[in-house]
């Protein structure tokens, strides 16, 4: 039985090959752990994976690029599903970690089965694996940057943050605090936490907004900025720049606004689909290219003049998304 | 026909074993790669902390009560593995023999106030959850070298963690229910009344038994960190359910005294094994949960059909 198996597969194989492969990477099998499935941002990520591998697939880029997603949020859990992957023989892994560090020994085995480890988003700490980060600092000091081009005389901020003692709700604060420093005349005047919910984000201004004076600028994390307008409009004050974060209840009230008076901000958060570039990264390494540990994935940033584009292309209830190319994946893996 | 049939009493004892090998046969047909040195050596690692725990669990459910601050505090022993046990390992020493200590009282104050388990032990699960996030408020740490060679050295022929959960099983089992101080710390689970009126003090035995748990549970903790390699204040809170499964899946029971060591460490593998299986099967992750329960159901419903013959005996 054993022989008639492998018979089979070496088949398969000889099959997959004959049609002149695009690439050298047309038997490697990738695979894409996941840690959790719980909320639109992951499902949109999920689902522009599927999407995207199934026609690599289609097109023998690869042969085969399966999604597993742990049932609960659990570091052991996943430590233990990359284990079974290591098992099943898959030549590159993709992980968006349960956490930093715990995930260390498994992915540290996995690097010496001599499979592909690359880590997205939930990043590893592990040095044998590649990490493709955002650079939540740079999506801090960047709306600072916005905000000084369109306010030369500065003026008072409200910030809000994201869920307290993550380290996403960190880095995001200290790039603001950052870009506050570069653009002295702007002030933080107060501050509290959203925890990236718009209701939460609501509750939260309207309950500091009495105690602030004039605000100019709203600095935000992603999933508040439609709550921060709306507690503004019940408080009857003048809606400042509120900065958004690509949710599609946010697009819809900036078009809103924009259409009535004219209104202009921007809005920045990362894309679900930056798990298609791990994939394409996966693929590249697979390959044979020499791709650096450390990749800084751009995040993504919508304007005044590519709003209503950016509005139509997001399903109500979703996330903004952007799915890489393998074109596109190079000019990232290249430092473009 | 009595005369054919294998005594209850035996086939109680096999049906852990039974269990575990049906899961092995299935997982050798599904991926025949699994089965070999390298594959055990795999699915089998992170089945070695879980041994510890369940038979942490075990001492507890052998006094007739339950332990939900086990998976807690296995986090917590790795974050201290992760930190000072590595840092500064005196500390990290005594700060382990504390916790074993802090163990022994929740036993102690268990019997002497008469309290539900249950309660205070889900109680110290957030005391000992409050510790590790004061320990490690963010994912890290790295544990001592020692220990991570240790957990992942190549023993020939058979992997580590079956050579350790081997001698788990049997060290715990010719102490618990082969020795006379075993009887005695079984029947202080099973019929209380019996064992007080015979001269011992419950007092020290659930002291012994919870002492018992925490040292287990400080060596899962550290068998976890090893290979993790760092801790989370959160990586072993499955473990409560896990170890309890476990136990039960083994042949332990409820109402005390009744317990398996050597099937419940089967029992900790069977799970171990039945994950592996499922993803091996590409079962989507949304069923992954449920088939895990189904397979619970399956042994359980097979042990209820063994007492029946127990009992009909």
């Amino acid at each position: 039985m054993n022989i008639a198996r492998l018979l089979l597969a070496s088949a398969a194989l000889g099959l997959l090959a004959a049609p002149q492969a695009l690439a050298d990477t047309a038997d490697k099998k990738i695979a894409l752990s996941n840690n959790y499935a719980g909320n639109s941002w992951r499902q949109a990520m999920l689902k522009s994976w599927q999407k995207v591998t199934s026609q690599a697939v289609a097109d023998k880029v690869v042969a085969a690029a399966d999604a597993f997603t742990t049932a609960e949020n659990q570091a052991t859990e996943q430590a233990a599903q990359i284990q079974n992957l290591i098992l099943q023989g898959y030549d590159a892994i993709v992980v968006n970690a349960a956490s930093p560090t715990a995930l260390n020994g498994a992915v540290k085995e996995a690097c010496d089965a001599g499979i592909t480890v690359v880590s997205f988003d939930g990043i590893v700490t592990e040095p044998c694996a590649w990490r493709i980060a955002v650079d939540f600092k740079k999506m801090g000091s960047d709306q600072l940057d916005y905000l000084a081009g369109l306010l030369p005389d500065g003026g008072n901020l409200l910030e809000i943050r994201g869920l307290a003692g993550v380290s996403v709700d960190e880095e995001i604060h200290s790039g603001i605090v950052a870009g506050v420093g570069k653009h002295p005349k702007f002030k933080i005047a107060g501050s509290v936490n959203g925890d990236w919910a718009q209701t939460v984000a609501q509750k939260a201004v309207a309950g500091i907004l009495p105690s602030l004076p004039e605000i100019a600028a709203v600095v935000t994390q992603g999933g508040d900025g439609y709550g921060a307008a709306e507690a503004f409009k019940a408080a009857g004050r003048p809606t400042p720049i509120i900065i958004m974060g690509n949710r599609h209840d946010e697009l819809t009230w900036w078009k809103e606004q924009k259409d009535a008076n004219g209104y202009e901000t921007m809005s920045v958060s990362i894309a679900p689909g930056v798990s298609t570039l791990a994939f394409w990264v996966a693929q590249q390494i697979l390959d044979g290219q020499d791709v650096p540990k450390d990749l800084v994935v751009p995040f993504l940033r919508i304007d005044q003049d590519n709003l209503e584009a950016s509005l139509e292309a997001t399903e109500p209830g979703g996330v903004a998304n952007k799915e890489y190319t393998l074109d596109e994946a190079k000019a990232v893996v290249a430092g473009k | 026909m009595n005369v054919l049939m294998p005594s209850p009493r035996l086939v109680r004892a096999a049906l852990p074993a039974l269990s575990l090998a049906a899961l092995l046969v299935a997982i050798w047909f599904v991926q025949p790669r699994a089965i070999s040195y390298f594959g055990f050596n795999l699915m089998l690692n992170l089945a070695m902390p879980i041994a510890f725990a369940t038979i942490a669990q075990l001492c507890v459910i052998t006094v007739n009560d339950l332990d939900l601050s086990i998976g807690a505090f296995v986090s917590f022993v790795a974050c201290v593995g992760a930190t000072w046990l590595n840092a500064t390992p005196l500390l990290g020493v005594a700060v382990l023999l504390g916790a074993v200590v802090v163990y022994a009282l929740v036993g102690a104050l268990i019997h002497l106030r008469n309290l539900p388990s249950i309660v205070v032990t889900l109680g110290m699960s957030f005391f000992w959850l409050g510790c590790s996030v004061l320990l490690l408020p963010s994912p890290g740490g790295s544990a001592p070298a020692w220990l991570a060679a240790l957990v992942k050295v190549r023993t020939p022929l058979v992997p580590f963690a079956i050579l350790v959960s081997a001698a788990l099983a049997l060290v715990v089992h010719v102490g618990l229910m082969r020795s006379a101080w075993g009887a005695i710390l079984r029947g202080a689970g099973g019929n209380p009344v019996a064992v007080a009126r015979a001269g011992w003090s419950l007092l020290r035995t659930k002291v012994t038994m919870f002492a018992l748990a925490g040292f287990f549970g400080v060596l899962s903790g550290l068998s976890l960190v090893g290979l993790t390699t760092s801790a989370d204040a959160n990586i072993a809170i499955r473990y409560t359910l896990l170890s309890i499964a476990g136990v039960i899946l083994g042949g332990g029971e409820f109402v005390g005294g009744r317990v398996s060591p050597v099937g419940a460490v089967l029992g900790a593998m069977t799970l171990t094994l039945a994950g592996s299986l499922l993803s091996f099967l590409r079962i989507s992750p949304d069923w992954q949960i449920g088939a895990q329960g189904a397979i619970l159901i399956v042994v359980l419903a097979l042990r209820a059909l063994v007492n029946r013959l127990e009992r009909r005996r």
